[in-house]
């Protein structure tokens, strides 16, 4: 467990480096990238990937807005770090990769699999997002 | 400093205009989302005193227009990157400019000095940094750990491979195809040569740095949105990448198994 917290915190930030974030950002966005792998890793052997995945995203969106308050920069900053672990990239090669091999049964099976946990993502994004804009409003 | 009146008086409306397409063209090809990119030239546009403007994005095209003007004006974006830091300055330019704490004619200023800025992490940085990720990842798909150093190595030298063909070709599909083909082709020997386990897991590690995941949720969540176009495109884009790398690797495997 603590590997992997230690992996995806230094897999988050690296990713970070290459997408130019901000240097003195690129310790919060391995913190969201841990934390949300972390409530991944907590809820997946209960559930399955796409609902672990979505709450994973929630918390990794709420915890940016929260630092995209504390530091003044966009969401985008932190959201982007904290979900690259998350993000089905693997799942995106396996499915092109076995287009290519002629399996297109689990062509097929692998990349609807990429596509919904792309929709969870995006999904507990918006969901945090907009969470996010109900509590602020009612707050002023 | 001028009062908003003032500045509309001053300024030509081409001006502002282009002052606001500049922003959404920094924004837009470096990877900031279709709604941000909107949401900040209709901001920059009302705060010199347009509140009317409009603006249509996608990932190739910025249409915007103000409600005085007739003619909207039409900007192309060819090249898109992911550079964070200049999302996020000119995220803070327009910031000011809405608060009345910049003038046009400042926010141009600053606006070109970040279009022109140049990647703040060194490129041997980006290449170590792509390389850890590729480590870490390895170990992330539940990898071994002796799988995790030919991952390190395999994906910082298919990552660069990638950035320096791209530079050299300037088609990403190439760069994409002949890099994953390299990344294919090491961890296979890696694994021959005795250094890693599961050629499989090197191989997933190495290819992340590479791999479209970003454009994937990107384009997904354009799509909830409502933006269907961006959503559509970027769906594409994403697709040809990751079928570069799909060809890359299965080509390899093809061959060698």
């Amino acid at each position: 467990m603590i590997v992997q917290l230690l992996t995806s915190f230094i897999a988050s930030a690296t990713f970070c480096i290459l997408f130019n974030t901000p240097r003195r950002m690129l310790l919060p966005c391995g913190l969201a990238g841990m934390l949300g792998w972390m409530v991944y890793l907590l809820l997946s052997p209960d559930w399955k990937p796409v609902v672990a995945t979505f709450f994973a995203t929630v918390i990794v969106g709420a915890v940016s807005q929260i630092f995209a308050r504390v530091f003044k920069m966009p969401v985008i900053i932190f959201s982007v770090g904290g979900i690259i672990p998350l993000v089905p990239g693997g799942l995106a090669y396996d499915a092109m990769r076995r287009f290519v091999e002629d399996d297109y049964i689990t062509a097929l099976q692998v990349a609807v699999q990429a596509l919904l946990l792309s929709g969870a993502i995006a999904a507990g994004l918006v969901l945090s997002e907009v969470l996010g804009q109900m509590f602020r409003r009612r707050r002023v | 400093m001028d009062s908003p009146e003032n500045n509309t008086e001053n300024n030509n409306i081409y001006e502002i205009i282009d002052l606001c397409l500049l922003a959404g063209k920094i924004m837009l090809q470096n990877g900031a989302e279709t709604y941000r990119v909107e949401d900040t030239m209709t901001r920059m546009a009302a705060a010199l005193g347009f509140p009317g403007a409009h603006s249509y994005v996608t990932p190739t095209v910025i249409l915007f227009t103000t409600s005085r003007t007739e003619q909207p004006k039409l900007f192309r974006i060819a090249e898109r990157t992911t550079d964070l830091q200049k999302v996020a300055q000119v995220n803070d330019i327009s910031r000011r400019l809405s608060q009345r704490k910049l003038t046009s004619a400042q926010a141009r200023e600053e606006l070109a000095a970040v279009d022109d800025s140049a990647h703040a992490y060194p490129a041997w940085l980006r290449v170590a940094a792509a390389a850890l990720a590729g480590g870490c990842f390895t170990i992330m798909f539940n990898g071994r750990y002796s799988d995790a150093l030919p991952a390190l190595f395999v994906s910082g030298i298919g990552y660069a491979a990638a950035a320096y063909l791209q530079r050299l070709a300037q088609i990403r599909f190439f760069a994409e195809l002949t890099a994953s083909i390299l990344i294919g082709l090491l961890s296979y020997l890696a694994v021959q040569a005795g250094i890693g386990a599961e050629t499989d897991k090197i191989i997933i590690g190495s290819v992340m740095p590479l791999v479209p995941g970003l454009l994937i949720t990107n384009a997904v969540r354009d799509l909830m949105a409502g933006h269907l176009i961006s959503g559509l495109s970027k769906g594409a884009e994403a697709f040809l990448t990751a079928f570069a790398i799909g060809t890359g690797i299965g080509l390899v495997l093809s061959f060698v198994a």
